[in-house]
């Protein structure tokens, strides 16, 4: 049998038009050098992550073949205006450029930015959105605290009103470092902002990564994050995603040095048609090294939650310690959560749990309050902020936590005037 | 004034209250008692606005304002207060928090002003004291890992704060020893006084050796088939509900 002859080249699927815009915008570049020209490669090759692949299962990025990024506008305006109060020094880049008129200078903190800040642990030839990443990136953040330095805090800040931009910051902290980094991406309007980490922990050192994706309504979020944890030291982070009509935060870790830590804890609060993915890898590769996951998700309207998160132990992580957990909680009927938990464990002395829960507010726990007068739609607010109150109690970091609660607070409101009453 | 009139209601398809009729003027404090299964717990429910008790028939009027129109939470800022059987446990909300919003919550529906967090905790901790409950209650989560005993004193705790006009006691002796048992009834009794009354709701006889009630009824499969004063109580106490049962059949 033969196949029919093909007349006529067929027009390129959706996302093969997306990628290959930007290709064109890649070949238009004067600075190609090696590492892109390689990434570049992949990209050609490789595409946009597709449905095929296991890790992009439930989320699509077909909605990006649809979108028209608005123009960046020269200032960002009011969006400065809506970084978190905090007294600290801070990175403000816009449109994925620093900008050193909107930032400070800190102390006790290495900083050089002008380039992408490549880091080590990039795989550019395992996640496409990498490939992507280090085939546009322009401009990112090297943070560097040196050994035995207790750098405080610094805010990382992405303002944003159009375009497409792929940042590539890099985080290291040296021996027994400290560093509370709280990111936060804002914006307005519609743009893709697809943002890679390479974030290394060494011995003893501890890094708090406080997360705040709180992109405008328009905007695509895809967010790659590696992490490589020493001997006792600790990754601490937790996501609050709330912005964006796409976002996928994707974080691998690997704990490499005997008794390190990883904690990912998220929270998603999700209405209207949003669609939010939170995937974790955890790679336990060491004897008595603990990994905690920790993530909710509120979701109203016709919004879409995504959790998945693996944890990987290697035949030599002895005693690893896994938790992993995910809670949804859905107010509306419409509403979708995905949970996928997934462990692969070669050790024979490991202690590895997970689990999902979903539901609705429980009835009650909302007439208790109602009798003693709070009405129904405060009632509900304080039932969805002590859902949250699990992931948002540990973080230590109050000028941090009240931003983020400020936030929760809003978004609460926002699905009020929304959907009525009773989101 | 509390006033019942022919009030009927069921829960999914089974009728549980079949017309009571009842009054408990300011001031007064009346007693529930009647065998489990009667309607009592149903009866404080449908008073205090629960999802899933169809009234089918009569009224319920609260000082003339029709209650059953009412949501829970404006039945609340009306004076109404239920201390629950069960109290419920909310992770995640702070007991003071708890109480300052439910307070400030009822004075802002009566157009009163706000307590602040200062105004709120001087309040609370008198209260607290009263009930010699623990001073670490406010900083918990709301009953939970509390007692049995625990969480009775902090639903009188909470009547305590909120002042209601009215409160409906459902099964709150249930669950106590005698030393909790002595301390919410004081609880109880330092509200009374001419603009607040009760309806306790008791199997038992024992909680109204602390709070005497003015009237005592008799609820039975849906209908009250006895009234007195509280020698009735003690009646039922010595001969059971059988002897009351049969009289009235």
């Amino acid at each position: 049998m033969s196949a029919p002859a093909q007349t006529g080249a067929k027009p390129p699927a959706p996302l093969e038009a997306v990628a290959g815009a930007f290709l064109a915008r890649y070949e238009a570049r004067p600075d190609r050098d090696i590492a892109r020209e390689q990434a570049a490669e992949l990209f050609r090759t490789g595409g946009l992550p597709g449905a095929r692949e296991e890790a992009w299962h439930y989320t699509t990025l077909r909605p990006l073949a649809d979108a028209v990024f608005d123009p960046p506008a020269a200032d960002p305006g009011e969006l400065l205006a809506g970084l978190p109060e905090i007294a600290a020094p801070r990175l403000v880049f816009a449109q994925g450029r620093f900008r050193a008129d909107l930032s400070t200078v800190p102390s006790g903190i290495s900083v050089r930015t002008g380039a992408p800040a490549w880091g080590g642990l990039a795989r550019p030839a395992i996640e496409k959105l990498v490939a992507l990443n280090t085939m546009l990136a322009e401009d990112g953040a090297d943070i560097e605290v040196a050994d035995g330095v207790d750098a405080g805090t610094l805010v990382l800040a992405s303002l944003a009103t159009g375009g497409a931009f792929h940042p590539r910051h890099a985080i290291r902290l040296g021996t027994g470092a400290r560093l509370t980094l709280v990111e936060v991406n804002l914006g307005a309007g519609a743009y893709l902002n697809n943002p890679v980490f390479s974030v290394s922990v060494a011995e003893d050192a501890t890094l708090v990564h406080l997360r705040i994706q709180n992109e405008s309504p328009g905007a695509f979020h895809l967010s790659t994050l590696y992490a490589e944890v020493g001997a006792r030291g600790t990754y601490d982070s937790f996501l609050l995603s709330l912005g964006g009509r796409l976002a996928r935060v994707e974080v691998h870790a690997r704990l490499a040095g005997e008794k390190s830590a990883a904690h990912l804890n998220a929270a998603q609060l999700l209405g209207g048609g949003q669609h939010a993915d939170f995937t974790t890898v955890v790679a336990h590769d060491a004897p008595a090294t603990t990994s905690r996951q920790t993530v909710k998700s509120v979701l109203t309207g016709r919004s879409r939650g995504v959790f998945q998160g693996k944890i990987e132990v290697s035949r030599h992580a002895q005693k690893t310690d896994g938790y992993q957990m995910n809670q949804a909680l859905l107010l509306s009927g419409e509403a979708e959560i995905d949970s996928k938990p997934q462990l692969e464990i070669y050790a024979d002395d490991v202690k590895c749990s997970h689990g999902a829960t979903v539901g609705e507010l429980d009835p009650d726990q909302l007439f208790y309050l109602r009798s003693r007068g709070v009405p129904e739609a405060q009632a509900r607010s304080i039932l969805v902020r002590a859902f949250l109150d699990e992931t948002l109690d540990p973080i230590a970091h109050e000028a941090a936590r009240e931003a983020m609660e400020g936030m929760i607070s809003a978004w609460w409101d926002g699905q009020m005037g929304k959907e009525g009453a009773a989101p | 004034m509390l006033e019942i009139k022919g009030l009927t209601a069921r829960v999914e398809d089974k009728e549980i209250l079949k017309g009571i009729d009842l009054v408990v003027p300011d001031g007064e404090v009346h007693a529930i008692m009647g065998p489990n299964g009667s309607g009592k717990s149903t009866l404080s429910y449908v008073l205090s606005g629960r999802d899933g008790y169809q009234v089918t028939g009569g009224t319920a009027t609260f000082d003339g304002q029709d209650l059953l129109a009412l949501a829970p939470e404006q039945r609340a800022a009306a004076g109404l207060f239920l201390a629950f059987q069960y109290p419920v446990e909310l992770p995640g909300v702070n007991n003071a928090n708890f109480l300052r919003t439910a307070l400030n919550a009822i004075r802002r529906a009566r157009g009163e002003a706000e307590l602040d967090a200062v105004q709120f905790l001087k309040l609370a901790r008198t209260e607290i004291k009263r009930l010699s409950m623990a001073d670490d209650m406010l900083k918990r989560n709301v009953n939970v890992g509390f007692s049995g005993g625990e969480k009775k004193r902090n639903e009188v705790l909470q009547m305590a704060i909120l002042r209601p006009r009215i409160a409906i006691l459902d099964e709150t002796d249930s669950g106590l020893d005698i030393d909790a048992l002595k301390i919410v009834s004081d609880g109880v009794n330092a509200l009374r006084a001419p603009d607040f009354s009760a309806l306790v709701i008791t199997h038992y006889q024992r909680l109204l050796d602390y709070i005497v009630p003015d009237r005592v009824h008799v609820l039975y499969k849906g209908r009250i088939i006895r009234s007195g004063g509280p020698e009735l109580a003690l009646a039922l106490e010595a001969t059971g509900y059988a002897s009351v049962i049969a009289e009235a059949a």
